[in-house]
């Protein structure tokens, strides 16, 4: 417990309780604080976080890491103690059921063969074996068979990415033996179905020969670049989003107007504050012409979370903060609201389906891809 | 999972006296009517035949034959566990009423009794793969009948996002099904079993399940 106080800097903590007030669940009326599996985790007291229901209420957003003086790593901490929770037997209790998380185990378990690429339509240009770049879809058509009542949106953002990739004349690899990144389990506290997962993954794309892995997920590009990276030792890839990777390429993109004016972005947490990537997506937003950027008031790294990171809650202060930006996001005056993570759509897309709000919230959501791909010159 | 363990309980009763002694039609083994945890006798033998393969080198073989006899206990061929959810009013009573009108059927499944069939969510069916059921059978009231008039149809919406992220995962489509079943039907409720037992049995085991089947079990010593 103290090596872990130790390697996540909580030993730094001077208690002014800033991670507390800057908390948004915290914020949004949850009975939630930082600071106390903080000031636990420097006395040792871990048995008593442990079993700590709270634990798996924390959004792992990071705002609290951004604002911390003494540069706790508290988002490192939650992870770690999720673990240490997970060892002794305490499961959070997991939104829809914990399907999803079933899912990943049963992915970790391996056996079957997954029928995940059946969206792949002929004027998509991928291979399934090798080649130098590899797209990484993620869980998206998971999620797509999940909620349906969203109808498949996150797989038009992963269709409108690999279009964005084959307009650079990018065959990526897209593979059907894909398994989930193990983001949430990790997220979860379950290292070791996790570590499988990252094994198979990290084997897959060495043998894909590719050099650069491409995705538009946050979370898998925060899971690949940081959680992935000791696996990743003595293997040549470049791990990058999609609109790092565009952006690199921009003299090669052209795009003309697309006949959307006004967009506002909502940073994912995994891209920005976890990542530090904010300019990528806001570079290729501007670069098509006739798309009137405007920002949030909470933006960059004070951006406020979705509300549910990694499938592991959801309650009324969730709602309350979805709520809350959604309003923000109406009040700019946006037609759309962009994001690059599909968790973010689907919980925004959820909230928006409260009856009692009704127009109030309603803004459409796009993926960052389909409103590139919107506005490709042809 | 807090069901199961009540499922557990109230699968032995009612059932019990009818899985005893069922005659089943189509099985590989002929031994079925004992339980599929215990049944030594016909084992042991197969078992004692096997030891005698390695006897090559003295005394590794030696060695390895006590190891062997420690470790791996003799193991009834595979047979699919199966769970059945069954809706309180009618899918359960239909249970019943084969289990009282002793209506022979194969007792390779166990039960968990929910309120309705609505209640059933993808992630209990997933779930129950995901801990090693080899097929899972949701049933409820027919239509129109449903206790609280529409929760079948719950069931149904439910019923196909399971069935479409089964298909993603790639667990065949034979070992979930939706069925429904009233209280009046202990034949129909038998013949459901049967059918669908026989129908995972060959598929064989799931790959996330724990059991494996007795080849590999024997490799392994």
């Amino acid at each position: 417990m103290f090596d872990l106080a130790k390697e996540t800097n909580a030993w730094a903590c001077y208690d002014c309780g800033k991670c507390t007030g800057t908390c948004p669940i915290a914020r949004a009326g949850a009975s939630y604080s930082p600071r106390r599996h903080v000031l636990a985790a420097n006395k040792g007291d871990g048995s008593k976080v442990v079993p700590d229901d709270s634990l798996s209420a924390c959004l792992t957003c990071s705002l609290c890491d951004q604002r911390c003086p003494a540069e706790v790593g508290y988002t490192d901490l939650v992870m770690r103690l999720r673990e240490v929770a997970h060892g002794e037997g305490h499961e959070p209790e997991c939104p829809h059921g914990g399907a999803l998380q079933s899912v990943m185990r049963m992915m970790a378990k391996g056996g079957t063969t997954q029928n995940r690429l059946g969206w792949l339509t002929d004027d998509l240009n991928t291979d399934r074996e090798r080649g130098g770049v590899f797209y990484w879809t993620g869980c998206a058509m998971y999620y797509d068979a999940f909620f349906p009542e969203f109808e498949s949106k996150s797989l038009d953002g992963v269709k409108a990415a690999i279009k964005l990739l084959n307009t650079l004349n990018v065959k990526p690899v897209v593979s059907p033996d894909e398994r989930c990144c193990g983001h949430d389990l990790l997220w979860n506290g379950d290292r070791k179905n996790f570590e499988l997962l990252a094994e198979h993954n990290v084997n897959l794309v060495k043998e894909s020969g590719a050099s650069v892995l491409v995705t538009s997920c946050a979370e898998c590009l925060r899971t690949w670049k940081v959680d992935y990276e000791p696996l990743l030792a003595g293997m040549d890839l470049r791990v990058c989003h999609l609109t790092e990777y565009l952006a690199d390429n921009l003299d090669i993109l052209s795009f003309s107007a697309n006949g959307r004016r006004r967009v506002t972005f909502q940073d994912p947490c995994r891209l920005g504050r976890h990542l530090g990537i904010y300019d990528a997506p806001r570079q290729m937003l501007e670069a098509v012409p006739g798309i009137d950027f405007e920002e949030m008031g909470r933006k960059g790294p004070g951006a406020m979370c979705c509300a549910g990171g990694t499938w592991s809650n959801c309650d009324r202060f969730a709602k309350t903060m979805q709520v809350d930006r959604l309003r923000e996001a109406r009040a700019t005056g946006a037609e759309v609201l962009v994001t690059a993570c599909p968790k973010c759509q689907i919980h925004f897309r959820c909230a928006m389906n409260d009856p009692n709000l009704g127009d109030e919230i309603t803004i459409e959501m796009r993926d960052i891809a389909e409103v590139l791909v919107d506005g490709l010159a042809d | 999972m807090t069901p199961t363990e009540k499922g557990k309980a109230s699968a032995t009763r009612g059932k019990g006296s009818a899985a005893a002694k069922k005659k089943k039609p189509a099985g590989k083994t002929s031994k079925a009517a004992v339980k599929p945890k215990a049944s030594p006798k016909p084992e042991a033998k197969k078992a004692t035949t096997k030891k005698t393969v390695p006897k090559t080198t003295a005394k590794k073989a030696a060695e390895k034959k006590i190891a062997a006899k420690v470790a791996v206990k003799p193991k009834a061929a595979w047979e699919p566990q199966i769970i059945v959810f069954a809706c309180n009013w009618c899918s359960y009573a239909g249970a019943d009423t084969a289990g009282v009108s002793r209506i022979q059927h194969q007792p390779n499944f166990r039960m968990i009794r929910v309120m309705c069939s609505g209640r059933i969510q993808p992630a209990f069916v997933l779930r129950a793969f995901e801990k090693g059921a080899d097929g899972v059978l949701v049933s409820g009231c027919h239509f129109g009948d449903c206790h609280y008039i529409f929760g079948n149809e719950r069931a149904v919406e439910q019923f196909d996002k399971t069935k479409n992220m089964c298909k993603l995962i790639g667990i065949e489509e034979g070992r979930i099904r939706l069925e429904w079943i009233s209280a009046a039907e202990g034949a129909r409720f038998a013949s459901v079993i049967n059918e669908f037992t026989d129908q995972v049995r060959a598929l064989g085991p799931i790959p996330f399940s724990r059991s494996q089947p007795i080849e590999q079990t024997e490799d392994v010593a």
